[in-house]
């Protein structure tokens, strides 16, 4: 027996309820639907609601509560469930009995104990399956009794269907808050954990970082070295080299796209830069170390110098690559929102086209790319797969960009993929790391967002 | 202009020399703005020109041709009539001597155990099954001999298509000289051909390159945008309807709205630590499922949904809501019966633009565990499966030479998935256009 089958329960129900109801609500009225206060249809829903939403919170509180419910449930009616065990072992231990309890272990595997373990797992399993269904049929029954019953002529079910639906609607809306919320408490709870092990001084100001041996640090006392200054240092170089590709290109790029270009190529170019903002990253990052980064290095050994594989060159210039669209598609539109008339100006003064772009049209646009460029700066901060897979691991405190450098992401990515336990500087390094991610793009939306509207407001 | 002097003072020399300096600032102004296009889509054609030059051959795979011998010795003289014992007598089997002696019968003079291992090592390890599968196919075959195309290893492919030179120290290539003269001696029998890689797009990953496939993974990004698409649409169509049309202009609805500007910006891999500390550490679901993977993809793409919902929404004319009230509809059927079903194709242009964004998406599924080398199709939402992004993002770190093939193969799959889904928003787009 699946859980689905209390979903197909209350389903079967609630249609039921609607058909009962609008052929009542049918009776009541004698037949004729001009006589019914809403259309026949809407005590329909007015009933399929009342039966179906208590029965969905059942299945749903179900869903959410029951498996830890059993998993407790499970590991307490175990003989020697007195001995303390560590987190680990009961877990170990409960993932043992599921496997055994779904067969997914050789029978050889399985002694005595366990079997019965098993056993007692699928009974409470099943009998905590028929409880939900048998509760979510009753609560639908009951709904469904109690709306059919208050089906008149006279009862204005249109208004509480739509009620009903106006607040589902409005929950939808809230729920885009709830993930920020979400997001927030996630990662401000695990940095709290994380500074309960590293001092946040040492983790925003400290000068060395390397993870991997704190695990063996710890072991023999010491403190664990999580300085993230190399970290943040390597996301601003890699990132800076990106704005210094991305920057002139995008903006010149829509500069001729403005003013230079015949209908023709832009028709051709403009598709073009959105086919570049629609590359996937990874494809972008599989570029960079394919193609670039070999390219970057032979170019430095034919100079004489010596270019890491995994250069913050290369990284950056594929970022800068990447984020060319963006920032051609943000200026677009500051220079599409200077008035005509100063542009027109400038030309009745006998000024060039460049001279008008240079000094009125750009100056004019200023606040708006500006604020698109630090947009784009937050993007290349977060931008993740180029870096992990162009970037290097090794956290170097240096400006030279034909130095392998590491990012922000890229420690995310290799502290949190594959092996991890939840309680080691280690891993929760990782959620500071997201923290400090999160609340730096943040404030670069913010000022982009008010520099824009700020400036929006100047020539409206 | 009475002046007499006005015509010498426009053509004066000083006058002239500004203005040709003036025009050659022009020129190169343009130039730069020209060069910086022409840039951007260099990068481009480079970046598409590295990658089909890279993956065409991930499409077509080294195949060689051997006699092999079914003798019912071999299969416990299984009868093939009983589908049970005859399958445990096809695992049973040791097809790898079978490989072996066919191997042999071409080439007698290979006897050392080394000189027999190189020459297997010409097959790929996927040959033994492709023996099981054709002896499942024609069960008559058992008994007789029959010649057979099987898959040869990486390497052979390589050399066939001159990426290994010959050039090059033995030492450096990992085809030995005595295996490159049997491989000429095959092409010389009509022995090798390369064929169309089927295997490429039916089969899941592997730890061989001639073996390994996109189907598990792109099975698993349809599984996980299935689940996202299920979430996204229903809540962020309806979250833009609420905010468009029902909405009270409240502080609280000013907090949303600036809210879903802000998610819109956030980086997804921070989506993926939420991910991680929600779904997987909160709740407990199962690692590496497309059933996480899209919840979290679906918490992505939330914010884009609503805003392109939403302009999609406003681009109704509002004599159409006033229209509708007037002959009495309710506020709710009103969007119910006009108002959403005109937004429609612009919701669901911006619907499939958010989920090919989706597709692409690597870097939050690496956080809830979708990195794992999995060999199976997926076939339920809570497998572990991986996407076709992360599958490449694997294969891109694999060491062998022929991977970077299959990884640039695996990226044209991607981009004529993302073509067709972005096409399809065009289409839909242009209809919506012609409309109103």
């Amino acid at each position: 027996m699946s859980p689905l089958w209390t979903l197909l329960l209350v389903a079967a129900l609630a249609s039921a309820s609607f058909v009962l109801a609008r052929k009542r609500a049918l009776a009541a009225a004698g037949g004729r639907a001009a006589a019914l206060h809403s259309l026949p249809g809407y005590y329909g829903w007015y009933a399929a609601l009342w039966c179906g939403l208590p029965g969905l919170a059942v299945a749903l509180g179900w869903a959410l509560g029951a498996s830890q419910l059993l998993d407790s449930l499970a590991l307490g009616a175990l003989p020697d469930a007195g001995v303390v065990q560590s987190e680990a072992q009961r877990a170990l231990l409960l993932n043992d009995i599921k496997n055994a309890a779904a067969g997914r272990l050789a029978p050889d595997a399985i002694d005595a104990g366990l079997a019965a373990a098993a056993a007692h797992y699928t009974a409470l399993r099943a009998r905590s399956l028929a409880l939900a269904l048998g509760l979510s049929g009753l609560l639908s029954a009951a709904g469904a009794c109690i709306a059919l019953r208050a089906v008149r002529p006279r009862l204005a079910a249109r208004a509480k269907v739509e009620r009903v639906l106006r607040l589902g609607l409005l929950l939808c809306s809230t729920l885009a808050v709830l993930v920020t919320i979400g997001i927030v408490l996630s990662l401000v709870f695990e940095t709290l954990r994380f500074f309960q092990q590293v001092s946040p001084s040492d983790f925003l100001f400290g000068l060395h970082w390397s993870p991997q041996t704190a695990l063996r640090a710890d072991q023999v006392g010491s403190s664990g070295s999580f300085g993230a200054v190399p970290i943040f240092a390597g996301t601003l170089l890699i990132t800076g080299i990106a704005m210094l590709v991305a920057v002139p290109i995008g903006l010149m790029s829509a500069v001729y796209m403005g003013f230079y270009a015949s209908r023709p190529f832009r028709d051709v170019a403009k598709p073009m830069l959105e086919i570049l903002a629609g590359v996937p990253t990874v494809v972008y990052g599989f570029f960079a170390a394919l193609v670039v980064a070999p390219f970057v290095r032979d170019l430095g050994v034919t100079l004489g110098l010596t270019v890491a594989s995994e250069s913050a060159l290369a990284a950056g210039l594929v970022m800068g690559v990447m984020i060319i669209p963006f920032v051609s598609s943000l200026s677009d539109d500051a220079i599409t929102a200077v008035p005509g008339s100063l542009r027109e100006g400038s030309f009745g003064l006998g000024a060039t086209r460049s001279e008008t772009i240079r000094l009125v049209v750009l100056p004019a646009a200023l606040p708006g790319i500006v604020g698109g460029v630090l947009l784009a700066v937050s993007r290349a901060i977060g931008e993740t797969m180029i870096v992990v897979m162009a970037a290097g691991l090794a956290a170097n405190l240096t400006l030279n960009p034909l130095e392998a450098v590491t990012t922000v992401t890229v420690q995310i990515v290799t502290l949190l993929t594959g092996d991890q336990e939840f309680d080691s500087a280690k891993t929760l390094s990782a959620f500071a790391l997201g923290l400090v991610l999160f609340v730096v793009t943040l404030l670069l939306n913010l000022v982009a967002l008010h520099v824009v509207r700020r400036y929006r407001e100047k020539y409206d | 202009m009475t002046d007499p002097d006005s015509r010498a003072r426009w053509s004066a020399p000083a006058l002239r020399a500004r203005l040709a300096r003036r025009h050659a600032a022009e020129r190169r102004f343009r130039r730069l703005g020209a060069a910086a296009i022409v840039t951007a889509m260099a990068s481009l054609a480079l970046l598409l020109a590295s990658i089909v030059w890279n993956g065409h051959g991930a499409f077509r795979a080294a195949e060689i041709r051997l006699d092999i011998a079914f003798p019912e010795a071999a299969f416990d003289a299984a009868d093939p009539r009983d589908p049970v014992a005859f399958e445990t007598a096809l695992a049973r089997a040791d097809t790898a001597a079978l490989l072996r002696d066919a191997l042999r019968a071409l080439f007698p003079e290979a006897q050392s155990r080394r000189d027999v291992r190189a020459l297997q090592a010409l097959v790929s390890s996927g040959a033994r099954g492709a023996l099981r599968d054709a002896l499942r196919a024609d069960p008559s075959l058992l008994g007789r001999s029959a010649s057979l195309w099987l898959p040869a290893d990486d390497e052979v492919d390589l050399f066939l298509r001159g990426r290994i030179a010959r050039q090059t120290p033995e030492a450096e290539r990992r085809l030995s000289d005595l295996q490159i003269a049997w491989i000429e001696q095959l092409e010389a029998a009509q022995r090798l051909r390369r064929h169309w890689n089927t295997r490429f797009f039916t089969s899941g990953d592997s730890r061989e390159p001639e073996l390994a496939g996109v189907w598990g993974a792109a099975v698993g990004s349809f599984l996980t945008l299935l689940v996202a698409l299920g979430l996204v649409f229903p809540v962020g169509v309806a979250a833009a309807i609420y905010l468009e049309e029902f909405a009270p202009r409240t502080r609280w609805t000013d907090v949303v709205e600036v809210n879903i500007n802000n998610l819109a910006a956030v980086p997804s891999i921070v989506f993926g630590l939420l991910g991680l500390a929600v779904f997987l550490n909160t709740f407990q679901l199962p690692r590496s499922a497309p059933l996480v993977g899209g919840m979290t993809l679906a918490l992505m793409t939330l914010p884009t949904i609503i805003i392109t919902g939403r302009a999609a929404i406003q681009a109704v004319p509002p004599s159409i809501r006033e229209a509708a009230r007037g002959i009495g509809a309710s506020p709710v059927q009103v969007v119910g019966h006009h108002v959403l079903p005109l937004a429609m194709p612009g919701i669901l242009t911006g619907t499939i633009i958010g989920m090919a964004r989706a597709l692409g998406e690597t870097a939050p599924l690496l956080m809830i565990g979708m990195v794992a080398f999995i060999v199976d199709v997926p076939s339920s939402f809570t497998d572990a499966a991986t996407v076709l992004p992360v599958q490449i993002y694997l294969w891109a770190d694999s060491p062998e030479r022929a991977f970077v093939e299959k990884t640039s193969g695996a990226v044209l799959v991607l981009i004529v998935f993302l073509i067709l889904m972005n096409a399809t928003a065009i289409v839909l787009r242009k209809r919506f256009e012609g409309r109103t």
